[in-house]
């Protein structure tokens, strides 16, 4: 088990890239902290699976050092490196069976065959498929075989991390909870550093201790779900994380207040002070579980209810103020809303962004 | 056009894929199908497209027998998991290929090309062949060219599966709008509950090969008609436990559950009979705090808490291998074997009879449903 | 079929029915008439299962059939690891793969009888390239007078004419591997053998079972390029079935021996066929 470090890494699929888009994975520092159980999320292309495959060896980058603990790697095929990766479909070997997949890696190393039987029944226990130990891989359903896929890289008791590559994208929604719970259960188990890729903003916060959101190749934020959540540093991890996004909206600084489309809505002193030392775009930020919606129209801005959608679970408003849409998450069983209303702004709650980046 | 089913049934070399399912679906209506892989769902959009036929059954548009016709004698359109698209065909000449095969006249498949590609917001990339395209893109495209032709049914297998979350979630409101405005049977098959609450309309909820219950997407998530619907239409799934309703001397009942809960029978569940049920809750209406004075509170000990910005999923497990999942507005932090108190208002439980069926469902507020 | 439930498709199919009937069925059945009857000039009589038994016991059928086992395993175990070797061996992208699958595929391009003159000129010690280095280099060599030598040249020409298709099918195999599986193996330290053994080979049984049959038929039935380049000599030693067969025909008008000759072997065929095909789909399927 390992640190993992990423010096000053930069990846293009080019020869001689020339501008910025040239570049999948724009140079980055970044520390992997042994034992962490780490999320790696953006959307396609923004350069998630270039980094992820710079870690496992499957491609050297362009510039830049990988570092596992002291030693340098950046040269190092993957079998050299001792990474597990469990992939979007699932590898199996299909000839072999259960057992023989899980001891597969440990066999091609010669390790002692007591040994092997021991891991691969630890293993097996773990993932709960002692009873399939004897089935042919082939004939287990994809979620059965995406454990075996983990069950590779967890049978090897050297493995530094345990990468994956949206591996849940096959596995129906009920599965998805058990195998996660699985996944989170063996972290606390074993201490494996693991790193997850994935689109999906619902396995990345449920799994993961920190998140690392990636967009356009270059990582805009690091932090725990609950950071990336309250306080996005960036616009983008503010639209791309929560159901929906976070609302923006275009504002003015006026004091200790923001106006959006005439309306005043207040600040935090310190935020405020930020913001006014900032330029560019400014815009205001905030979550749509956050923003408090008053039926009666007694407090805040004047907006008018353009639609309800009952999600079961709770219900989305969809509100205009001024020219702008705002979206609310309200209780499943919350009053039903009338055409008018007015929404709060908490201030503890309303950021404040510049460009994109967060000010206060 | 209304297309209805009978009875119908499926068996492919002994395998059972659909058995006896029978619905009736009208114009203008998004009809959901709910269901884990291998339900059933596109065995049952095949046999509507007229790919399939049945191997017992009928099928009748607007009364007319069509179990016999095949798919180029029906108007039907459909669409994809993947993103199937002629690739050497631009997305102009790919959303025009139905008009251009049924004949139409220049200038009327120029309109109608540029207004579905308007429609989906891609007027812009009309020249682009597939391959430059992103998914998204390229989803859109083959969206518009099943909308572009008019077809009477417009069947859609998981078409967003394949696209980032993010992606989804903005076309899944696009494409209620558009449906919205349109005439044609709508058929969308999923497999994950939420979808299938954003999209609205009606759902049919299927588990192998069978149509479990169907009808307005809300209702049958409020009142699911057995465990595996409140297992397949919640996610995370319902969670169960057994327990005996029982009376006293002096005519007071209670149920006692598995782990020695004791669940007073509060509104719905006052009228449970003794005997034996399945209680049901759903992950939403558990939780760590006390919320309403009538709560009822247990003790269990965390497995795992998961936390996902604004609500921490806490798995807690109750004895008996009961692992309950409770899902609680805002981040609560949690030892793993910890035991804490869990709280659920009686008045949010379901009970199922020891078949599975439904038997009482929680009554929603009086004024929400005069709303609806 | 149930797709289709439209029945006007079947007259779609009738021409090739009717061509199948002429072509094939209506000759099995004349085959198969003949081999039960005896023509005398003009007259017919009926003898039943003579022919047949006649042809078990004779040696002549037992020598070509011997012969012609041993050429189609031996044909067979060279081609099939040969093709698969060659198709590993190919680049997996860029532009030399059609450069390289043209060069394999050539040799299938050529007519059959043009495949024998290649080689009876080839390896003809007087003026034949093969041959006459052969000879040079000490090495006594003539497939005229040698059957050893004349063996060797058949089994060279056979595996030379017909490995490309076994690399053409081996190679749609393996491009249809998903990256990701090489990527697993290379993480779980799996050697280039075990990669070939537990990855390769079993997402390439396929297309190997089909390798296999074609070839299988093919060369148990060849019958052109040995006639052109030994025709079937020296003495009967490279005679195989199909050229006995004729020369039963053609040669001596024994019709009906060599009708019923003509459904034993159809019958081999296609029982080595099934036998064949069941094996390779057993494996990698076995029991749960």
């Amino acid at each position: 088990m390992s640190r993992i470090v990423l010096d000053q890494v930069a990846h293009s699929y080019l020869p001689h890239p020339q501008t910025e888009a040239d570049w999948a994975l724009r140079e980055m520092e970044h520390v992997w902290e042994d034992g962490g159980a780490y999320a790696l999320l953006g959307p396609s292309g923004c350069g998630k699976t270039t980094l992820l495959n710079v870690i496992s060896g499957l491609l050297q980058p362009s510039q830049g050092r990988v570092m596992f603990d002291d030693t340098d790697v950046t040269a190092l095929p993957p079998q050299q490196r001792n990474i597990a990766q469990v992939f979007q479909f699932p590898v199996i070997y299909d000839t072999m069976t259960v057992a023989e997949n899980l001891a597969f890696p440990l066999n091609n190393r010669k390790f002692d065959k007591t040994y092997v039987k021991q891991r691969v029944e630890e293993v097996a226990q773990m993932l709960d498929l002692e009873g399939d130990l004897h089935k042919k891989g082939a004939r287990l359903s994809a979620d059965a075989k995406q454990k075996i896929s983990l069950g590779r890289g967890l049978v090897r008791a050297d493995v530094a991390a345990i990468l994956f590559d949206e591996p849940l994208t096959v596995i129906d929604p009920q599965m998805k909870w058990q195998l996660r719970r699985k996944l989170k259960q063996i972290h606390e188990q074993t201490a494996t550093t693991l790193v997850y890729v994935t689109h999906d903003q619902n396995e990345a916060l449920t799994f993961a201790d920190k998140v690392v959101v990636m967009y356009e190749g270059q990582v805009v934020q690091v932090g725990t779900p609950q950071e990336l959540f309250e306080r996005p540093s960036h616009t983008f991890v503010g639209y791309f994380i929560g159901s929906p996004g976070m609302n923006l909206l275009d504002c003015q600084l006026e004091g200790k207040e923001a106006v959006v489309n005439g309306g005043r809505v207040p600040l935090n002193e310190a935020a405020a002070q930020r913001a006014h030392n900032a330029t560019g775009r400014l815009q205001l930020g905030i979550r749509p579980e956050f923003l408090s919606f008053d039926a009666r129209g007694q407090n805040g801005l004047p907006v008018r209810v353009e639609q309800v959608d009952d999600l079961g679970n709770y219900q989305i408003l969809t509100v205009r103020l001024g020219g702008e849409l705002l979206k609310v998450k309200i209780a499943e069983d919350a009053e039903p809303p009338g055409e008018d209303g007015s929404l709060r702004f908490p201030p503890d709650w309303t950021r404040l962004y510049a460009n994109g980046q967060l000010v206060g | 056009m209304t297309l209805t089913l009978t009875n119908v049934t499926k068996t492919v070399a002994g395998e059972t894929h659909l058995a006896d399912v029978s619905t009736e679906l009208h114009p203008g209506g998004f009809y959901i199908l709910l269901g884990p892989t291998l339900a059933g769902k596109t065995s049952l959009m095949r046999l509507m497209a007229g790919l399939d036929r049945p191997t017992e059954g009928q099928i009748e548009m607007d009364g007319r027998d069509v179990t016999r016709v095949p798919v180029r004698k029906r108007n039907v359109a459909m669409v994809y998991q993947q993103f199937i698209n002629y690739p050497s065909f631009t997305v102009y000449d790919n959303i025009a290929s139905p008009l251009r095969r049924s004949g139409m006249r220049a200038e009327q498949v120029d309109t109608k090309v540029r207004e579905a590609a308007e429609t989906l917001k891609m007027s812009h990339l009309l020249d682009r062949l597939p391959g430059e395209l992103s998914g998204g893109q390229q989803q859109r495209t083959a969206l518009a060219r099943a909308m572009v032709k008019d077809s009477e049914v417009l069947l859609l297998d998981e078409p967003l599966v394949n696209l980032d979350y993010k992606l989804r979630e903005e076309l899944r409101v696009e494409l209620r709008e558009i449906f919205a405005r349109r005439s044609a049977i709508v058929v969308y098959a999923t497999t994950e509950p939420e979808e299938a609450l954003i999209m609205g309309g009606n759902t049919l909820v299927l588990h192998q090969g069978r149509v479990l219950q169907q009808g307005p997407t809300t209702d049958v998530f409020r009142h699911p008609a057995s465990m595996q619907v409140g297992r397949s239409f919640s996610d995370p799934p319902m969670n169960y436990a057994a327990g005996d309703v029982r009376q006293d001397g002096n005519g007071n009942r209670e149920a006692v559950l598995a782990g020695g809960i004791r669940l007073p029978l509060l509104g719905h569940l006052a009228r449970l009979a003794p005997g034996r049920y399945h209680f049901g809750a759903r992950a939403s209406h558990l939780s760590v705090k006390r919320n309403r004075e009538d709560d009822l509170s247990f003790k269990a000990a965390v497995t795992l808490s998961e936390i996902s910005g604004s609500e921490t999923f806490v798995h807690v497990d109750f004895g008996e291998d009961h692992d309950w999942v409770c899902q609680e507005e805002g981040v609560h932090r949690f030892e793993l074997g910890q035991q804490i108190d869990v709280f659920v208002n009686p008045r949010d439980v379901y009970a199922f009879d020891t078949d599975g069926w439904l038997v009482a469902s929680p009554v929603r507020d009086k004024t929400r449903q005069a709303a609806q | 079929m149930d797709r289709w439930p439209d029945h006007k498709a079947w007259f779609l199919v009738l021409p090739v029915a009717v061509l199948v009937a002429f072509s094939a069925i209506i000759p099995l059945m004349t085959v198969v008439n003949y081999s039960l009857q005896d023509v005398l000039g003009g007259t017919y009589f009926f003898v039943g299962a003579e022919w047949f038994e006649q042809l078990l016991h004779s040696d002549a059928l037992h020598g070509a059939l011997q012969r012609q086992f041993i050429f189609s395993f031996t044909v067979l175990a060279i081609e099939m690891p040969l093709g698969v070797a060659i198709a590993l061996a190919l680049p997996r992208r860029g532009w030399q793969v059609s450069l390289c699958l043209v060069l394999v595929a050539l040799p299938l391009l050529i007519p059959w009888n043009v495949v024998g003159t290649i080689w009876q000129i080839f390896g003809r010690s007087d003026i034949g390239l093969g041959g006459w280095t052969l000879n040079e280099l000490g090495i006594a060599y003539n497939y005229t007078s040698n059957s050893v030598d004349a063996w060797l040249t058949i089994v060279v020409m056979e595996v030379w004419h017909w490995t490309p298709l076994v690399v053409l099918l081996a190679y749609a195999g393996l491009q249809a591997i998903p990256d990701a599986y090489y990527q697993a193996a290379k993480i779980d330290g799996a050697s280039a053998w075990a990669v070939f053994r537990y990855i390769q080979l079993p997402k390439m049984r396929g297309v190997l079972t089909i390798a296999l049959l074609l070839r299988f038929m093919d060369s148990f039935m060849i019958y052109t390029e040995p006639f052109v380049v030994t025709g079937g000599g020296p003495g009967n030693s490279t005679t195989f079935l199909s050229q006995y067969l004729t020369r039963l025909a053609v040669g001596q008008f024994d019709l009906g021996p060599a009708a019923a000759f003509s459904i034993i072997y159809f019958l081999i065929i296609l029982v080595f066929c099934y036998v064949f095909y069941r094996a390779l789909e057993g494996i990698g399927k076995g029991a749960p």
